[in-house]
């Protein structure tokens, strides 16, 4: 059993033919994230007990002769924003470092329904707040591929886990790129769906008009796979779509020829060095697989970043203030009143990305500010998405780049917070419109980082987003 | 400038947040940038739009309704296992009103 190259298929036969128990694979599993996980901090906490009796089920069910389930004994590393019954969830804050949540989010019932096997609980940025996994109360994640340079934000855990192969597939959070850019950065598959897709409830809420629950994996395949199982509607979320869930991978292998494609002038004026050389090479790819190519423009992509920083802090600003020193989170221990209690609470227990998303949502909330600032980015989201409906008027999908550059230094840019948002570009168009994106490796730079290509549909099209991410996988990419 | 430090602590205060004077110094500093970043939102013409605060696309107007049926509530013992401070099944806090 190779652990690290271990493919859900591969899992499903090796059960099937009993060349070992999901009991066996659990614990090999664990002790082999546990042993390697000094070298990335890409776990914050593992679920032994969990994982065995979760393994345990999938043997009773292989006993009884049952189907045990889509991802039957695959083990999952789940980013430590999303709850689970009894197990420590701490959003990577010191506020709930102690948290155990009295019930389980909807994606990890399903996961577990599906046979899925939670090994730990991935590190990510503070409350999922970062583009580098270095807002961590509990330190930063390490690339697994350079172990000096960040693993992306803000789920680095998940994405660390799954390119070091200690999972076979994770679930990460998406609000404004915090799947697919560490996706990117660490060379592995990542998908944000639709908005309203996946079922939020228990995702701890960052800024909920944008949060995603999405899927890592080491292939297209896998990612479908996995959004299948937690797909679909939700009663516990109101946000959560009706629409029907396909069985993504039915859609898989085939041709893409003659499908319609579209490169935003706007993405790739500015992108410079070896990352917009093998997108370019990427788009290459895909016209020799029959593609066709045309030049779009979205007029709004420059306003993108003003838009989202406005929104989701003034989001997160409102959704934060739950963490009040009463219900859940640590308490400050020297308060005489109330409001002491709550702004030592807060002031001790917020790192600094937290606070200063706080501070920035509450201002332009903040009377003779709401107008100018949050209603402002709100229409100028719709202008936004606006673009992205009439490009899809006439393409079937946009590609793009994921990140201006591929994974940077530890440190190199802590000190720049207006640098480090305005990263985020082309990730954040497609989460303020709440169409499907994803990142697909396209390529390593020469110094051996990866680049990631980004696709983006229309709403509920991840299959023909699926499709073309696995036609260009199969296709060898740029390596190809 | 964007933003005073004066601001600054109003805006904490609005959030229940207790700065340092350094955070303060620091917060003032990092918003004036960010603030300067977001007024290019002023720019660009949205006087015939109509302002998004969901992503929104086609389904039936009764889509997100749930049927209305009794499920058990979260146990009492449950709700305050992750209090800093509980008693009696309630949630404990400092004193709000003098006696």
């Amino acid at each position: 059993m190779d652990i690290p190259s271990l493919t859900v298929d591969q899992v499903k036969e090796g059960l099937a033919a009993r060349r070992f128990s999901a009991t066996e694979l659990a614990a090999e599993a664990l002790r082999f994230a546990e042993a390697e996980n000094p070298k990335t901090n890409a776990y914050l906490h593992f679920a032994p007990e969990r994982a065995l009796a979760a393994a345990a089920r999938v043997d009773e069910k292989l006993a009884r002769g049952e189907d045990p389930g889509a991802l039957a004994g695959v083990p999952v590393a789940v980013k430590d924003v999303i709850v689970t019954k009894g197990l420590r969830t701490t959003c990577a804050s010191k506020l709930l470092a102690n948290y155990v949540p009295p019930y389980d989010a909807t994606a990890i019932v399903r996961l577990e329904d599906a046979g899925g096997i939670i090994i730990g609980k991935t590190n990510c940025d503070e409350f999922a707040m970062g583009s580098s996994n270095e807002n961590s109360a509990f330190g930063p994640v390490h690339n697994p591929l350079a172990p000096d340079r960040v693993p992306g934000g803000s789920s680095g855990g998940s994405a660390a886990a799954v390119a070091q192969g200690t999972a076979v597939v994770a679930l990460g959070s998406d609000t404004g790129g915090s799947v697919r850019q560490p996706a990117s950065f660490c060379g592995v598959v990542g998908v944000t769906p639709t908005y309203g897709r996946v079922s939020r409830y228990g995702l701890t809420a960052f800024a909920s008009s944008l949060d995603h629950i999405g899927p890592f994996a080491r292939s297209v395949k896998e990612c479908a796979t996995l959004l299948r199982v937690i797909a679909g509607r939700d009663p516990c979320d109101s946000t959560s779509a009706g629409a029907p869930v396909p069985d993504y991978t039915a859609a898989l292998g085939g041709n893409v020829k003659g499908m319609k494609l579209a490169l935003p002038r706007e993405y790739l004026k500015d992108l410079a060095g070896e990352s917009g050389g093998l997108i370019a090479r990427g788009v290459e790819v895909l016209k020799k697989l029959g593609c066709e190519v045309q030049d779009i423009s979205l007029p709004a992509t420059d306003y993108a970043i003003a838009t989202y920083y406005v929104i989701a802090t003034a989001e997160a600003s409102s959704n934060l203030a739950r963490y009040d020193g009463v219900r859940y989170t640590s308490r400050s221990g020297h308060s005489e009143t109330l409001s002491d209690m709550y702004r030592n609470t807060r002031g001790e227990g917020f790192g600094a990305e937290c606070k200063r998303r706080i501070m920035l949502g509450t201002y332009v909330l903040s009377a003779g500010y709401y107008d100018a600032y949050y209603l402002k980015a709100q229409k100028v989201r719709a202008l936004i998405a606006q673009d992205f409906r009439r490009a899809f008027a006439e393409v079937d999908a946009i590609i793009a780049p994921v990140s201006p550059f591929p994974a940077f230094k530890i440190g190199e840019k802590v000190d720049d917070p207006l640098e480090m948002y305005l990263s985020d570009i082309y990730t954040i168009t497609g989460s303020l419109a709440g169409i499907p994106c994803m990142s697909v490796p396209c390529g390593k730079t020469t110094d051996g980082l990866p680049v990631g290509m980004q696709i983006l549909t229309r709403h509920f099209d991840e299959t023909g987003m699926f499709r073309l991410a696995d036609a260009f996988e199969r296709a060898g990419g740029v390596a190809g | 400038m964007k933003i005073t430090e004066q601001q600054v602590r109003y805006v904490a205060d609005l959030a229940n947040l207790k700065l340092t004077e350094a955070e303060v110094r620091k917060f003032q500093a990092d918003l004036d940038e960010i603030l300067g970043h977001v007024d290019k939102l002023n720019e660009i013409d949205t006087s015939s739009v109509e302002p998004m605060a969901q992503v929104l696309y086609e389904a039936g107007e009764t889509a997100t309704l749930r049927e209305d049926r009794e499920v058990p509530p979260l146990d009492n013992t449950a709700a305050v296992a992750n209090a800093p401070a509980a008693g009696g099944g309630y949630f404990k806090v400092p004193l709000v009103i003098e006696r």
